[in-house]
């Protein structure tokens, strides 16, 4: 598919998506779908540089955590509107993923993972000392009300954030089909060769951590609207780092639809377990898909197709 | 006067505080140090280790003896799960970064939840007569709950490092991690090296969950705080190190307690990866490692 | 790339077809109304899941209305959901008990953090909530049809551990020191102490925060006998508490310390008693309920009896004092006022609470107009002559005395150095 017409295609998903507050009434679907849609951004994010430049971010609860609360911060300081929010977080996510990139220039695989870990702990730990971003109490965010089309706040950040799915995904499909993602699969195949051969690795890196910071804290920046309130515990949860790295294994890291399948499965799944299964069951259950998949289907979804079809 | 009290009672704890540090990130010194295996579920296996050893209690055991009964079935547990692993991973070349993480991530949640079912949520705790009581050296009073389990880390650091230096197996230990192959050409077979590697880090586990637990009640969830600040050590060390992880440990807790005592307590967690950030950042083989 | 734009048709049609369903399932939960739904979230698992215990007083409220012929003639039907300790996780649970199970009534999760999500939804919904020992949730909003359980009582947030201060006061305490961890319930009660402790006219000589995660307390503590306060006020959670009682065995505190705890979580939980034992001696800390002859309250004994057995089996806090009765209580609440207004009508039932005081296991509620209870009865107990025998010893009156409020109390408070000589 050319770039043009996905991208069209990309923009009828979310027209349809717009009108969905019309259709659906019950605002259950709009909670659980905004949790779903939240997590393809970050699963799409996290996989610019895990998937296709192969470096493992186990942090990624540190973007998350920084859009939220630069949101909430924006909101707090400015009470400006929910895409200034987004803008905000975006920046910072940028920021914070060029800081990754340089701090850690010297280091791959599993040591680019626990520098990643390191980062959410500061960040966690700053966020906690912070007075006016309500340090480890949180803080309450009790956004302005939702454009009256919408009929509630939730459609209203459910339809932000399809928005920002669909951004995230084009932009990843983008980065798959132009010069850049080239760049980036050379890193992940081998960094000595792709820098012999001339591929400028460093300023890629630096980009993709960048990108890929962006659209993690933008991913975050809805979140203190959604819940109305944030705290440091749950902005920077190990659950999310875990959730974002295990989405793009579970769907297939090589390309952006991996991610997607993958986070649609695992948040509904999990979703559907809160409100069926609702006990420790659940927590066992999703440990041994984690297991499942990477014993039985190491590539992904995807992967088990190719592989079906080479065969 | 004041002043030096204070210094050396920060030093004091954090010296026991690091100790303890340690003795939780040994047994990730050798799956991830030596061996190269992310295993992130090392955290909840000491867990797993700690409510062995509070059930043994239970009967008046001692719990460091207990744990040292328990280093055999867990011996054998980390053989086992070592075999699973290998069987998934090892055989198609070894798996990738993000692929181990999953795995082990998976493991710990599953060992987690086998716990609350097994013994609830309860907090746990052990019950020895030392507890509540402490040693006082002039004006610097050290409570024997960190004493004792601080005390342990060296002995088991020295034995360990006598192990793998001082015997054979020790040493194929050590040259697996260098160069597979290479050993494998002596005659030596690798995977049985690496599964008893493996088992000997699960054994360690046991022993540091004694030393948590005597310090202070545990849940099941008890493991996931200790995560980062165990890799940390392990690569603030540099990688493989025995004697290495000792003090890295040490230098961490040291660092937390001087935080704790002259800046805010508040401000302490984020110490051990602000040193972490920094070694990755300026010198990624660790204080102790040599060049990889 | 054929294969790629075939996935995704085959994604859009599966999207729709997801979407299509809610409206079928929405109508479907309509028809059943033979029942009255009550539903909550409840950290099951977590590092919140030592409060699951609290599932069994709902659980028990359930099956006594439902044994006594239910509510209005219908059957009562509790639906929990695990949260995971999660605050992320409570928004869509409450739209699912709200928006897809139709639920009549709802309990808020334990706690403030859980709680600060859903209040908002609660509002905006207009529904009838019941907090369980959340404080000052509703501060803020004021929405009326909230209810507490806990008895935080009027302005809970600053003053729950008023009784602590008014100790200190009547024993002439005038060197205060505050000891906190850094989370929200800890801190706001530690704030509000300081703020109490200044209006007495006592001179606050320390005040510490520790993050949640701290075990040592060693550098803390010297901290505190440096300053010579004359009480400590302690806000901790079940784990630091544990250290803080160790490090005092261990490192001591001055014997001009009379008065020590205060807002301490864990001393209400069996497995710390258990493990603490003689520990604990003379510490003064909050607790809701504890067996002394000036709470007896109608049917508290029996339910605790019935929560026992259910508990052991269930690997859950043995004693039951601290939560569970609160959640029965809640439970009780609302069909107290379902029964008396003969309606299951949001707006009916929450007047009527507003207007009626009711009777509940743990005494007699009355609510004021945000939904606090208008009395503030939070216990300042002292442990008194505990032992190593165990467990069984807290089942009994005298080893937890209460001490304040006045109205309950059972003892004479014992200067804190004196009571762990003992």
């Amino acid at each position: 598919m050319k770039m043009t017409r996905f991208i069209i295609v990309a923009l009828l998903v979310f027209a349809t998506g717009l009108m969905l507050p019309k259709v659906v009434s019950n605002p259950y679907y709009f909670y659980a779908g905004y949790v779903v849609l939240q997590y393809v951004v970050i699963a799409t994010g996290w996989n610019i540089l895990g998937g296709y430049a192969g470096y493992t971010n186990f942090g990624s609860s540190a973007f998350f955590g920084a859009g939220a609360y630069m949101a909430a911060f924006l909101f707090k300081a400015l009470g400006v509107s929910i895409f200034v929010q987004i803008l905000g977080a975006c920046v910072v996510g940028m920021l914070l993923g060029l800081a990754t990139g340089y701090l850690t220039l010297r280091i791959q695989g599993v040591y680019f993972a626990i520098a990643t870990v390191a980062l959410v702990i500061v960040l966690e730990t700053l966020v906690h000392n912070t007075e006016y971003l309500g340090g480890a109490s949180g803080m309450t965010h009790l956004a302005d009300p939702a454009p009256a089309w919408f009929g509630g706040q939730t459609q209203y950040v459910f339809c932000i954030m399809l928005g920002l799915a669909v951004a995230a995904v084009v932009l990843a499909r983008w980065i798959e089909v132009s010069w850049i993602g080239r760049g980036f699969r050379a890193i992940r195949a081998s960094e000595p060769a792709a820098e012999a051969s001339g591929v400028p690795t460093l300023k890629l890196k630096l980009l993709a951590c960048a990108l890929s910071g962006g659209v993690m804290a933008a991913a975050g920046a809805p979140y203190p609207t959604y819940t109305s309130y944030l705290d440091p515990v749950s902005a920077f949860s190990l659950l999310i780092g875990l959730n974002a790295l295990a989405m793009p294994l579970i769907g297939g890291t090589r390309s952006w639809l991996g991610p997607v399948i993958g986070a649609v499965l695992l948040a509904s799944v999990q979703q559907l377990a809160t409100v069926t299964i609702s006990s420790e069951f659940n927590i066992l259950a999703v440990g041994l898909v984690l297991i499942a998949f990477v014993v039985a289907a190491p590539e992904g979804l995807l992967g088990l197709r190719f592989r079906s079809r080479a065969a | 006067m004041v002043v030096l009290d204070l210094v050396l009672n920060a030093l004091a704890t954090g010296l026991m505080l690091g100790s303890i540090y340690a003795l939780l990130a040994l047994g990730l010194a050798i799956t991830f140090g030596i061996l190269h295996i992310p295993n992130v579920a090392h955290p909840a296996i000491v867990i797993a280790g700690a409510y062995a050893v509070v059930m043994t209690n239970r009967y008046g055991v001692d719990p460091v003896l207990a744990a040292v009964l328990w280093m055999i079935p867990f011996y054998m547990l980390g053989i086992l799960f070592y075999e699973f692993y290998a069987r998934s991973f090892e055989s198609r070349g070894g798996g990738n970064t993000l692929q181990s993480l999953t795995l082990f991530f998976g493991a710990s949640l599953v060992i987690e939840v086998a716990l609350v079912v097994a013994y609830g949520t309860d907090l746990r705790s052990v019950s020895v007569g030392y507890v509540g009581s402490s040693l006082r050296l002039g004006f610097v009073a050290i409570p024997y709950r960190f004493l004792i389990p601080a005390l342990i880390t060296p002995v088991v650091v020295f034995l360990l490092w006598l192990y793998l230096t001082r015997t054979n197996v020790g040493l194929a230990i050590r040259a697996v991690a260098h160069d597979e192959r290479a050993v494998s050409v002596s005659g030596v077979n690798p995977a049985a090296i690496k599964r008893h590697a493996f088992g000997i880090a699960t054994a360690l586990a046991v022993i540091a969950g004694a030393a948590l637990v005597i310090t202070g009640p545990i849940d099941p969830f008890a493991g996931r705080i200790h995560i980062g600040r165990v890799f940390a050590v392990v690569v603030l060390a540099g990688m493989g190190t025995i004697p290495g992880t000792l003090a890295a440990g040490i230098i961490i807790g040291i660092a937390e307690s001087l935080v704790m005592s002259f800046m805010s307590p508040s401000w302490a967690p984020g110490v051990a990866f602000a040193i972490l950030l920094a070694t990755l950042a300026l010198k990624p083989t660790g204080l102790f490692g040599a060049g990889r | 790339m054929r294969l790629t734009r075939r996935h995704f048709t085959k994604l859009g049609v599966a999207a729709s077809a997801g979407l299509a369903a809610p409206a079928i399932w929405t109508k479907g939960s309509f028809a059943q109304s033979d029942k009255i739904r009550v539903g909550c979230s409840a950290s099951l698992t977590g590092p919140l899941s030592g409060t699951k215990n609290m599932v069994i007083g709902y659980e028990l409220w359930r099956d006594d209305v439902n044994a006594a012929g239910g509510l209005l003639g219908k059957e009562v039907e509790l639906i929990v959901y695990d949260d995971q300790s999660s605050p992320s996780n409570a928004p869509a649970i409450y739209s699912k008990l709200v928006d897809v199970d139709q639920v009549d009534f709802l309990f808020t999760p334990y706690g403030a953090n859980l709680t600060a999500t859903i209040m908002p939804f609660a509002q905006q919904r207009d529904r009838f909530i019941v907090g369980i020992l959340t404080l000052a949730s509703n501060d803020k909003l004021k929405h009326d049809k909230f209810f507490q359980a806990a008895p935080w009582g009027p302005d809970g947030a600053t003053n729950w551990a008023r009784g602590f201060f008014d100790i200190a006061e009547r024993d002439g305490v005038k060197k205060m020191a505050i000891l906190a961890a850094d989370t929200e319930f800890s801190k706001t009660a530690a704030e509000g102490g300081r703020r109490v402790s200044e209006e007495m006219g006592m001179e606050v000589v320390d005040f510490q925060m520790y993050p949640p995660t701290n075990r040592d307390f060693s550098a803390i503590l010297r901290n505190i006998k440096a300053a010579e306060p004359e009480a400590v006020f302690v806000c901790s959670y079940p784990a630091d508490s544990t250290a803080i009682l160790r490090g005092i065995q261990e490192i001591g505190l001055n014997d001009s310390v009379r008065l020590f705890g205060g807002g301490m979580v864990g001393p209400q939980y069996a497995s710390l008693m258990e493990n603490l034992g003689p520990a604990l001696n003379g510490v003064v800390n909050f607790h809701l309920y504890v067996p002394e002859p000036t709470l007896k309250f109608e049917g508290i004994e029996n339910f605790l009896s019935r929560y026992e057995p259910i508990a052991k089996q269930q690997q859950v806090d043995p004693l039951g004092f601290y939560i569970p009765p609160f959640t029965y209580a809640a439970g009780q609440l609302i069909s107290a006022a379902v029964e008396a207004t003969g309606s299951i009508d949001q707006a009916e039932v929450s007047q009527w609470l507003h207007a009626n005081p009711v009777e509940t296991v743990v005494g007699q509620i009355n609510f004021d107009e945000i939904g606090n209870w208008t009395e503030r009865r939070v216990l300042m107990v002292q442990f008194q002559g505990v032992d190593d025998s165990g467990l069984d010893q807290f089942r009994q009156a005298g080893k937890e005395v209460v001490i304040d409020p006045a109205d309950y109390a059972s003892g004479e408070l014992i200067p804190f150095a004196d009571a762990r000589k003992a």
